[in-house]
């Protein structure tokens, strides 16, 4: 069962912190309060969405200082440690991709991938931006009112209502439209994470002596642009939009990937 | 020299399709947003920013939710939780989604003491100092949700019924909903009590609401700026010293008001026919 170490650890962080939340409004709890937007972590430090917290700022609202606090917070975190982790690691829209990602493999729909010229994965850097200025000329925070991410979160927390649909059409657009549709191409939380995370110290190592090219980590890594090294050279996985997940970890044979903390200086 | 021609046509080509896309995503996101931010009758937390501030604002956190529906009064007599007043808006719900607010025939605002659900905002979108008074304690007389709205039509206490549910409901009971007395000439013997609420007291915690006996509520609660009017500055009242005050020491003649009226005289008024 080796093979699905990551896979669990990260299912038990993801269901546990929404855990968390849950009983922060069922049964009181003040563990970790809120939603991602913002948060309060064992009552009193303060966690922000630093996108989310971007998107205010754009709509020219002047936030209180718990949330610009919480925002420093947490990009510092990823910034440090994480990564993309958020993605894979927290948010909950992630299982939801996973499985239909996962059905696509079950159901051969992977074979039959249209190439969807419009649709690159750079699309979500320009939703980022997107996302900022549609948010100063509304004048509210643009990506919030149709966030997957928080309406998915607020659904477990509070109730679904007819939110579910939203959840349910993200299903839908990874399993028949685009492969890893949301996360890899349109989320610009993701990409606000990729860049946020780009210098982050826990990487992927490749050891491209160990491998024996079978693509197995191809196959289930949700951004395999970042594995461009496999079967190549000897390095560590430094784009951003990995998001940490470990699945290339969990599926190798050969012991040729693993965390490592990333290595400055000439050799990388 | 004809390779790097290609690539930069293939450049400039994607680049255009980027951009073009991007504006066409930024329409309709735009548009998207513009009209769900439009649900105009809400009713907001304690000490909310005005509609347009706080949609900016509210960061759709629920932690005012939260404290709402878990403070330590929130209880049952048989100690299990209540309904929470603050809801989360869901999709559905017709309100912009992820932000709090209250209906209050569901649930009406108990309007605590110590106002768990403002405090613990932390974008400022509930904002502690319009619900703190000159002593710098919270004071929650001092929200203003909405402002309560007698429909006197459907009042059973204007048809000359016994009915005071709303005044008896009321936290500012006397103050926020005084009972007038007026006889009743149909019976000659009767006396009407008519609710009427005084909007400089109201909180619009909605308690009458919810205490409200007919079958729809003869008297809700609206946002404040669609239950109020405006008279205009122009007015002002002869009698009251304080608001004489505004047109300060200067003479009838040197004050002016110009409006669409004020081109005609003030007897032409009664003397021209209204144009429809």
């Amino acid at each position: 069962m080796s093979n699905i170490k990551y896979l669990l650890l990260r299912r038990v962080t993801q269901i546990g912190l929404m855990f968390l939340y849950f009983g922060a409004n069922a049964y009181g709890w003040h563990i970790l309060e809120g939603t991602f937007g913002a948060s309060k972590l064992f009552g009193f430090i303060p966690l922000a969405d630093p996108y989310t917290t971007l998107q205010v700022l754009a709509s020219g609202f002047v936030l209180g200082a718990d949330v610009l606090l919480g925002a420093v917070i947490i990009t510092l975190f990823y910034f440090v440690v994480g990564g993309r982790a958020f993605c894979s690691w927290v948010c909950p829209i992630n299982m939801v991709t996973d499985l239909a990602n996962w059905l696509r493999r079950k159901l051969n729909l992977d074979k039959e991938e249209v190439n969807y010229r419009f649709l690159k994965r750079n699309a979500r850097y320009w939703l980022m931006v997107l996302g900022l200025i549609v948010s100063a000329v509304v004048g509210v925070a643009a990506f919030e009112v149709l966030s997957p991410i928080t309406i998915m979160q607020r659904g477990l927390i509070f109730g679904f209502g007819a939110g579910i649909s939203v959840v349910i059409a993200i299903f839908l657009f990874d399993l028949f439209g685009v492969k890893n549709g949301w996360c890899g191409h349109l989320c610009p939380l993701g990409a606000s994470y990729s860049l946020i995370g780009k210098a982050s110290l826990i990487r992927v190592k490749h050891d491209h002596e160990a491998c024996t090219n079978c693509m197995e980590c191809k196959i289930v890594c949700p951004e395999n642009q970042v594995l461009h090294m496999i079967n190549k050279e000897s390095i560590s996985v430094t784009d951003g939009e990995c998001t940490n997940c470990g699945r290339c970890i969990d599926v190798c044979g050969d012991d040729a990937l693993g965390f490592s903390i990333r290595s400055f200086g000439n050799k990388k | 020299m004809a390779n790097s021609d290609n690539n930069r046509r293939k450049f400039m080509a994607t680049t255009l399709q980027s951009v073009g896309l991007t504006a066409l995503g930024g329409l309709l996101w735009s548009g998207y947003t513009d009209e769900v931010k439009a649900s105009p009758l809400v009713l907001r937390p304690p000490g909310a920013l005005a509609e347009e501030d706080f949609l900016k604002a509210c960061i759709k956190c629920g932690l005012c939710a939260e404290a709402c529906v878990n403070r330590d009064s929130n209880k049952n007599k048989d100690g299990s939780k209540r309904d929470g007043t603050l809801q989360m808006a869901k999709g559905g719900d017709h309100r912009m989604i992820g932000t709090p607010f209250f209906i209050p025939t569901d649930v009406p605002c108990y309007m605590c003491d110590d106002i768990p659900c403002v405090p613990v905002c932390p974008s400022g979108a509930l904002n502690e100092e319009s619900v703190t008074n000159e002593k710098g304690e919270l004071d929650i007389n001092q929200a203003r949700m909405g402002l309560a709205v007698v429909h006197k039509e459907s009042c059973i206490a204007f048809w000359g019924i016994q009915c005071d549910a709303c005044y008896r409901a009321c936290p500012l009971m006397d103050e926020a909903i005084t009972l007038n007395y007026q006889k009743n000439e149909r019976t000659g013997k009767h006396a009407f009590l008519l609710p009427i609420v005084h909007s400089d007291v109201c909180t619009g915690c909605g308690l009458c609401e919810q205490a409200c006996v007919t079958e729809e509520p003869a008297i809700f609660v609206l946002p404040i700026e669609y239950s109020t009017g405006k008279a205009g500055d122009h007015y002002v009242k002869g009698w009251d010293k304080k608001d004489q005050l505004r047109a300060g020491d200067r003479n009838l003649d040197e004050i002016e008001t110009k409006t669409e009226r004020s081109e005609q005289k003030a007897s032409d008024y009664l003397n021209t026919e209204v144009e429809y």
